[in-house]
């Protein structure tokens, strides 16, 4: 497959607008403000069947629509850049090797909706990236590609980039809103959702950073190519990040649909010195472990519900026999108690807790009836959080200790690790 | 490489805060107010103002973007120890921001962890006697592929071992 998102990425690549145009860049935004549509934008989004790659994978172009039928103005078009998923690192590539495609992509976008304001809402962790964007935007300003006239078009945009502080919720949509409001980043309660009611309460597109290199993409080739790429259901390319025990962890663009198995031994040379897989975690930490037998289960936002767990971002970690799965499952607890906003209960108190009985577990000083209460405060949590970071907590925990629970046990039984046992 | 001690609650390394200080953070934030409709919305780069010019987020500081944003400081202070790169207490010269999240962990950042505490007598939330280093473990850094890592100030540096700690280490003075 030719490469669409990661196309021409690297040292000599597409960092400098010169470089960017000079491979073709910005001619799809030049189609769009010249000879398109909004309509016809919108259209075509929805034609390709693009799904957001932020890990909810609801319709592009139908949220655009419904944005667009909203009367209310300034519309706001929002990037999530925040990526704080552990184990994702997707978007960090085209954030600091190919910014002009995020920003041609955030032009179209802003066109087909009407947009005058865009905001990039950068993760905090990556501060070069900060350097990069913000270079990248000046250059298309000093163009004519963003500001008060593009293209002498009658088309105004203009984008800041704004540098997130440290919270993994503000990844989630509506948090992300409060905190580009100023304020702690908290869920809010949906509906009204921010397509209608979101940024300032005006209507308020926010779509991840690689939702949006897509977009010239299919501008410039059509929806009916893009479509014809990974599945049916879940078309186009998608990036994985790949992390943990593989000879070569990175960052990969593949179809939709290619499987576990093809990302593991195919493009990442499978595992490190010849070792048994024991585990995944197909989407980032909040998406449910798989055992080794779903090696086979296709990559999209279809198929692996069936095998009980998502696609989430795309952030496949590997797991082989000399990871301890308690150990894992302690640290990432620690993760979620430490980013719960607090809002709710349930996650608030429910995250600690799930922490502190499975710190007791590693450390060995664990009582017999902890696993039971462990299940117990799980199940309870989820499906009664405000939004999905508590669910998230409790369904990998309530996944990881029945694929693994002979490894539980034998923590509780023996007050030691299995792994390190062996 | 001499061991170096954990900070003592005497001393004080609080930057003094000066009159030029102020001027600049006031334009700073004049400047931020114009890219967003509301002046609340300059908030959260005006925290990151202020910890540039303070080395961290004084008393004073909040006391300044109040002033100019109409935000009380009240509210102010409750964002600034919401999120986790905010640093509400002074810091040393240099941050290590060392991620020790499920990728990091699986590939050894834990012993980097107890090394910083044996060899500098850096312990998490720490800082070095000498005031030179802070150490601060983040919930990952989206470097995960090349593990384990740490955001020194504001460079990453990946596939850390203990010899590569030491080595970048003494490069930032």
């Amino acid at each position: 497959m030719e490469n669409i998102i990661l196309k021409k990425t690297g040292s000599s690549g597409t960092i400098a607008i010169e470089s960017y145009i000079a491979q073709g860049g910005y001619k799809g935004m030049e189609r769009a403000v010249g000879d398109m549509t909004p309509r016809d934008i919108i259209d075509e989004i929805k034609s390709s069947g693009l799904r957001g790659r932020g890990g909810a994978g609801f319709p592009t172009g139908m949220k655009w629509q419904f944005a667009s039928l909203d009367p209310k103005f300034p519309r706001y078009l929002v990037c999530n850049a925040d990526e704080g998923e552990p184990g994702t690192f997707k978007d960090r590539p085209i954030l600091e090797h190919n910014p002009h495609l995020l920003i041609e992509g955030m032009i179209i976008s802003a066109y087909a909706l009407q947009s005058s304001i865009g905001y990039i809402y950068l993760r905090g962790e990556y501060p070069h990236a900060k350097r990069v964007l913000e270079t990248a935007i000046e250059e298309a300003l000093a163009r004519g590609y963003l500001g008060n006239d593009i293209l002498s078009k009658h088309f105004r945009f203009n984008l800041t980039v704004h540098f997130g502080a440290g919270a993994y919720i503000c990844g989630e949509e509506t948090a992300l809103i409060e905190s580009l409001e100023g304020r702690r980043g908290q869920p809010r309660l949906k509906p009204p959702f921010p397509v209608n009611s979101g940024l300032w309460g005006k209507p308020t597109i926010v779509n991840n950073v690689e939702t949006l290199a897509n977009i010239p993409w299919i501008v410039s080739n059509g929806a009916k190519a893009y479509a014809s790429i990974g599945v049916k259901e879940c078309p186009g390319p998608k990036l994985f990040s790949v992390s943990g025990k593989v000879n070569k962890p990175g960052v990969y663009e593949l179809p939709m649909g290619i499987t576990l198995r093809e990302i593991i031994y195919d493009h990442c040379g499978g595992i490190k010195g010849g070792r048994p897989l024991k585990g995944v975690i197909p989407g980032g930490i909040s998406t449910p472990i798989l055992s080794p037998e779903s090696l086979d289960c296709p990559m999209d936002f279809v198929h692996l519900p069936k095998h009980g767990s998502m696609l989430g971002s795309g952030a496949v970690m590997v797991f082989d026999d000399t990871v301890c799965i308690v150990k894992v499952y302690e640290r990432a607890m620690r993760f979620f108690e430490h980013e719960s906003c607090g809002k709710c209960t349930p996650c608030r108190e429910g995250t600690a807790w799930m922490r502190a009985i499975l710190s007791r577990i590693e450390q060995g000083k664990c009582s017999e009836n902890d696993l039971e209460t462990l299940q117990d405060v799980a199940e309870n949590i989820a499906g009664k959080t405000f939004c999905p970071l508590g669910d998230g907590a409790a369904n990998v925990l309530l996944a990881a200790m029945k694929i693994y629970r002979d490894e539980f046990e034998y923590h509780i039984k023996n007050k030691r690790c299995k792994v390190n046992a062996a | 490489m001499t061991r170096h001690h954990a900070l003592k609650d005497n001393e004080d390394t609080t930057p003094q805060v000066t009159e030029e200080k102020l001027r600049l953070l006031r334009n700073k934030i004049h400047y931020l107010m114009g890219l967003y409709p509301s002046y609340q919305g300059a908030l959260l780069p005006s925290l990151y103002a202020a910890q540039e010019i303070f080395g961290y987020i004084s008393p004073e500081a909040i006391g300044e973007v109040s002033n100019i944003t109409g935000v009380s400081a009240a509210q102010i202070k409750g964002v600034a120890c919401f999120y986790a790169m905010y640093k509400t207490k002074p810091m040393g010269r240099h941050i290590i921001q060392l991620c020790t999240n499920v990728a990091c962990m699986i590939e050894g950042a834990e012993d980097l962890v107890a090394y910083l505490g044996e060899k500098y007598g850096l312990t998490p939330g720490g800082t070095t006697q000498d005031g030179r280093f802070s150490l601060v473990i983040m919930e990952c850094i989206g470097a995960c592929g090349t593990a384990p890592s740490m955001i020194l100030d504001s460079d990453s540096y990946d596939n850390l071992t203990k010899d590569r700690l030491d080595t970048l280490l003494e490069s930032y003075k």
